[in-house]
């Protein structure tokens, strides 16, 4: 139990994916503009992180791994998740209206997000069991959501300032994630 | 599409160097530019091996092109290049082994780098293979001086060292090869960039480039407008 508490807030915080992995910047960057859209996107990513890690994990060590085809896992994830997130999303459509309206959006932009294939490969090469990587995966969606809420609200602040005409816009957010990875630098070697 | 149909070959292959650099103009490909570009070696290797990729899935693309039905587009594009990082992959853990292991997990997810899904869907599929190739080379070089210049950069102040060669600086500064100082040198080489071309700074990420920006409401919703 202890360990797991251990995986889980150090997948979160001293290891964020974002803001020490440096994995879904893309997302970060750009969906960060508003809260509620990070709070969506965040929820979306930590849910498909999460099931794509309940598909993937059986089917490394059920299929590739018996048949010797583990070098075959980035093609086999990658498409596993491209096809996991068109189920979700036709699923979500048919059976549950109310939360396709709240994460359908994101929905579409989590195939091509590095931190979703980034984490069910890490949980691999970690030699995690099932329920190691089930933690894993939900405390880096976790802390990719945390991130993404954080930075919304820091960012709502720098877009107000007034900084110099060669800053304007991405290189004044780059700056300001750069402070905010500073902080999370607090957090690291709390769990090691 | 026509205008560049005039300006030939030269233009193509030349185009992703500086006028449309991936990394720091249409700023695709930010993850593997922060993550791996601790070391200038490091830079080098990750656009390299990016580079092969990106040149070998757009010759494919563009042979396929006509095979491969619109619907199923995109998870055709993402099985061709997930195949050829897998070979990059076996080439790399055997011939250099050391490079494999600093660029890790990172070389994975060379799949989902989203300039070569981008240059795949935006140029492969709808020009010749001597087109796409050289405009896959262009965009690799562009791409891997872009990491080159933040590698030295960050390997420099960060360790005061070049290419491992001690340089006697009087400071370093340790935070430049942990994370917020890659956030904090691209933020800087950016405005830099903004200062010498003059040029409007780019109010958004490049979401344009992204394949998925048609079929993404956040981007038909938020990116049309400027703040």
């Amino acid at each position: 139990m202890k360990a797991m508490l251990v995986i889980l807030l150090s997948a979160m915080l001293a290891d964020n994916f974002v803001l020490s992995k440096f994995m879904g910047i893309c997302a970060f960057l750009g969906v960060s503009k508003k809260l509620d859209s990070a709070a969506g996107m965040g929820a979306a990513v930590t849910f498909v992180m999460v099931c794509a890690t309940l598909v993937t994990y059986p089917i490394y060590t059920l299929i590739l791994v018996p048949m010797g085809l583990t070098y075959l896992k980035t093609v086999a994830f990658i498409l596993i998740i491209a096809l996991f997130v068109q189920i979700v999303e036709m699923f979500l459509k048919k059976m549950v209206p109310p939360l396709y309206n709240a994460l359908g959006v994101f929905l579409p932009l989590i195939t091509t997000n590095c931190a979703v294939l980034g984490v069910t490969i890490l949980n691999i090469d970690n030699s995690y069991t099932l329920g190691q990587s089930i933690v894993n995966s939900l405390g880096a969606g976790l802390g990719f959501t945390l991130a993404l809420i954080i930075f919304s609200g820091v960012r709502q602040r720098v877009n107000a300032s007034d900084c110099p005409a060669m800053f304007k816009g991405i290189p004044a957010t780059l700056i300001a994630a750069s402070i905010v990875s500073v902080s999370f630098m607090g957090f690291s070697g709390l769990f090691s | 599409m026509s205008e560049e149909k005039k300006k030939g070959n030269l233009f193509e292959l030349t185009k992703g160097i500086i006028k449309e650099n991936p990394v720091l103009v249409t700023l695709l490909g930010m993850c593997p530019t922060l993550a791996v570009t601790t070391m200038a070696s490091n830079g080098i290797g990750m656009g390299l091996a990016t580079t092969f990729v990106l040149v070998c899935s757009n010759l494919a693309i563009s042979l396929l092109k006509n095979v491969i039905p619109k619907a199923v587009r995109l998870p055709c594009f993402i099985v061709v290049i997930a195949s050829f990082v897998t070979l990059i992959e076996f080439l790399m853990k055997g011939y250099l082994p050391e490079l494999y292991d600093s660029l890790g997990l990172f070389l994975s997810l060379i799949t989902v780098n989203c300039i070569i899904l981008g240059r795949a869907e935006a140029f492969a599929s709808k020009n010749g293979p001597v087109k796409s190739v050289l405009d896959g080379l262009g965009m690799g070089i562009g791409f891997t001086l872009a990491l080159f210049l933040m590698g030295s950069i960050r390997e420099i102040i960060g360790t005061g060292a070049w290419f491992g060669t001690e340089l006697h600086l009087p400071v370093t500064m340790t935070v430049f090869i942990m994370p917020a100082g890659g956030f904090f040198t691209l933020g800087v080489i950016i405005a830099v960039i903004n200062k010498l071309t003059a040029k409007k700074p780019p109010q958004e990420i490049g979401c344009a480039c992204c394949p998925n920006a048609a079929s993404c409401p956040s981007y038909n919703k938020e990116g049309g407008k400027s703040e």
